[in-house]
């Protein structure tokens, strides 16, 4: 990595956390759960890094290493992005008085 | 050629994540966030793929481990209760920091030869980070689950022994910094990050797990975001960037929301014994207790009505019982609303998850900020598994260790009904003055039991039974 990749990566990253700032913030409470759910399963991207040692496969070492982080990360991502869909779904709101809840009217 | 077109792929996966995140700001979105989120995440993982470097029993491995990730992936999505989602999510948060640390090892094995000054310390730093988080989120979880004590363990001199393995750990990275080559210094990295997790988490009560939770959600996107230093990727950086501050952004509200500072958090062992401070709270005055048909009376008469959950709703596994009851007040032309504590629970959010969990719909929920000027023309509060954040010492009580915290002010409503199995203090261990409130009425039994009881009465089934 050269200096000026620093950099740049620098910039990157403040910039970033900035906008994460300024987007979470705005995020009403109610979502909170849900949202730790799906940055969660965003943050499981590092799998783009374990695929790269597991798939190039240099040492005995690195191979199992790079497989547990695999396994690792796709349970955060395939778990984290069902179970924020699972939550988000159960969000609903009042039905309105004209009209009758029909959807899931329990007995 | 190709690394610029996975590097193009990279930038599209970044605004998908941003686009995740930005539509995530309100429930109408929300679900669409959740498919920008993923095709995000499908281009990234494509991109990756199409690499000449992955050789062939690498594909096996590959698809090997993607399958036995998503086997494990899809109960831990579909199946979990909304009752044990803040150790799901800590548990999450393990997972993510494992990877994430396996994978800088591993780059540190492969590349120490030639990496520079930088790349070493940002990876002395990852590999610290992610072992931290593990180890402290797995003991979070593990004590959410209940598998390990609630209660605060401190010893003497904790924090100063906490410090010193902070502190060899950082000699050690700038010794690996300047000397690269030497191979022995990161299985040590790697023990005492283990250790520290540990240790952060062991002093730490169950009241201030929401600020812990998410102060470990911070954490592991900044190990994600060092991971992509050193592996200079952009898309990693950028993913962790934003997990990290959407992490210290609940963790700031949790703090604000309990007056108190990160460092009071971490170091303070909170809700340890504060025998001094139950004591001086010692002027016991009367109760009031009554039944569930006294209370279902009082509040078949009230005009509105508003429901305080707590942690304890959460143990009793209440929230369907109580939907049920406000169902039965709606129809006796009750308006019933309900009153969400940011702290309220283990995590952020916990209440408002497990309420829409029972169909409660969420424009009944309300924050404190929302409710707590409405308190005056409330007839009947129910207070149901929370203490602390309904608390009056908190306004005037100088030496009451949640003095300053922001408090639902339920002691302004005509009656408070207060749900309790005993006259135990809560999680803090703080006496509450609102029991002792002539406005208050005491219900004793365990919160499904008497919610259930409520039910019948207010609906009248009793009624019904003895015709």
């Amino acid at each position: 990595m050269t200096a000026n990749e620093i950099i740049t990566s620098l910039f990157v990253f403040a910039l970033a956390g900035f906008l994460g700032l300024e987007i979470i913030r705005k995020v009403p409470k109610l979502l909170h759960t849900p949202l730790m759910a799906l940055t969660n399963a965003l943050s499981a991207i590092s799998l783009v890094g374990s695929l790269v040692i597991l798939g190039e496969n240099q040492t005995t070492y690195s191979t199992i290493l790079g497989f547990v982080a695999v396994v690792a990360s796709t349970i955060n991502v395939v778990g984290g992005f069902l179970i924020t869909d699972k939550m988000l779904r159960m969000f609903r709101r009042a039905p309105r008085p004209a009209a009758p809840a029909g959807e899931e009217a329990k007995p | 050629m190709r690394g610029h077109l996975v590097e193009l792929a990279y930038l599209v996966s970044v605004i998908g994540f941003a686009l995740s995140l930005k539509w995530m700001t309100a429930v109408a979105t929300a679900r669409r966030g959740i498919l920008a989120g993923e095709i995000a995440f499908g281009i990234a993982i494509i991109a990756t793929l199409i690499n000449p470097a992955i050789t062939s029993t690498g594909w096996f491995l590959i698809i090997i481990a993607l399958a036995l990730g998503t086997l494990i992936g899809i109960p831990l999505g579909l199946r979990v209760p909304m009752t044990a989602m803040p150790e799901r999510i800590a548990l999450s948060h393990a997972f993510g920091a494992l990877a994430a640390g396996l994978v800088g090892i591993a780059h540190y094995y492969l590349t120490y030869h030639s990496s520079n000054k930088f790349e070493t310390a940002v990876l002395g730093v990852e590999i610290v980070l992610g072992c931290l988080v593990f180890t402290g989120s797995l003991m979070a979880s593990g004590k959410l689950h209940e598998m390990l004590p609630q209660r605060p363990i401190t010893f003497q001199g904790q924090n100063y022994f906490n410090f010193v393995v902070l502190g060899v750990a950082l000699v050690l990275i700038i010794v690996l910094t300047f000397s690269p080559t030497s191979t022995w210094i990161v299985p040590i990295l790697v023990v005492l990050g283990l250790m520290f997790g540990v240790l952060l988490i062991i002093p730490i009560g169950g009241a201030d797990m929401p600020t812990v939770i998410a102060l470990l959600n911070s954490y592991a996107g900044l190990s994600a975001s060092a991971l992509g230093f050193v592996l200079d990727n952009k898309l990693l950086i950028v993913a962790g960037a934003l997990d990290g501050t959407s992490g210290l952004v609940l963790a700031i509200i949790m703090c604000r929301a309990m007056n108190r500072s990160f460092r009071n958090v971490l170091f303070g062992a909170f809700g340890k014994l504060d025998e001094s401070t139950a004591e001086a709270g010692g002027e016991v005055g009367n109760v009031r207790s009554a039944s569930p048909d006294e209370a279902a009376e009082l509040m078949k008469m009230a005009r509105s009505v508003v429901i305080v959950p707590g942690y304890g709703m959460a143990v009793a596994q209440a929230q369907h019982k109580v939907r049920e009851l406000a169902d039965a007040l709606e129809k006796e032309g009750v308006d019933v609303r309900y009153a969400i504590h940011p702290v309220a629970g283990r995590m952020p959010g916990h209440m408002n998850v497990l309420l829409a969990e029972a169909n409660v719909p969420y424009d009944k929920l309300l924050d404190m900020d929302e409710i707590n000027s409405d308190f005056p023309q409330v007839d009947v509060v129910l207070v149901l598994g929370a203490n602390d954040v309904v608390n009056p010492a908190a306004r005037h009580e100088k030496s009451s260790p949640i003095y300053g915290m922001p408090i639902l002010n339920v002691d302004q409503a005509q009656t408070i009904m207060v749900v309790k199995r005993s006259m135990r203090a809560g999680f803090a261990g703080i006496e509450n003055e609102l029991f002792y409130n002539p406005k208050t009425l005491m219900v004793f039994g365990d919160a499904k039991q008497v919610v259930s009881e409520l039910v019948i009465e207010v609906s009248g089934q009793r009624d019904a039974i003895s015709l």
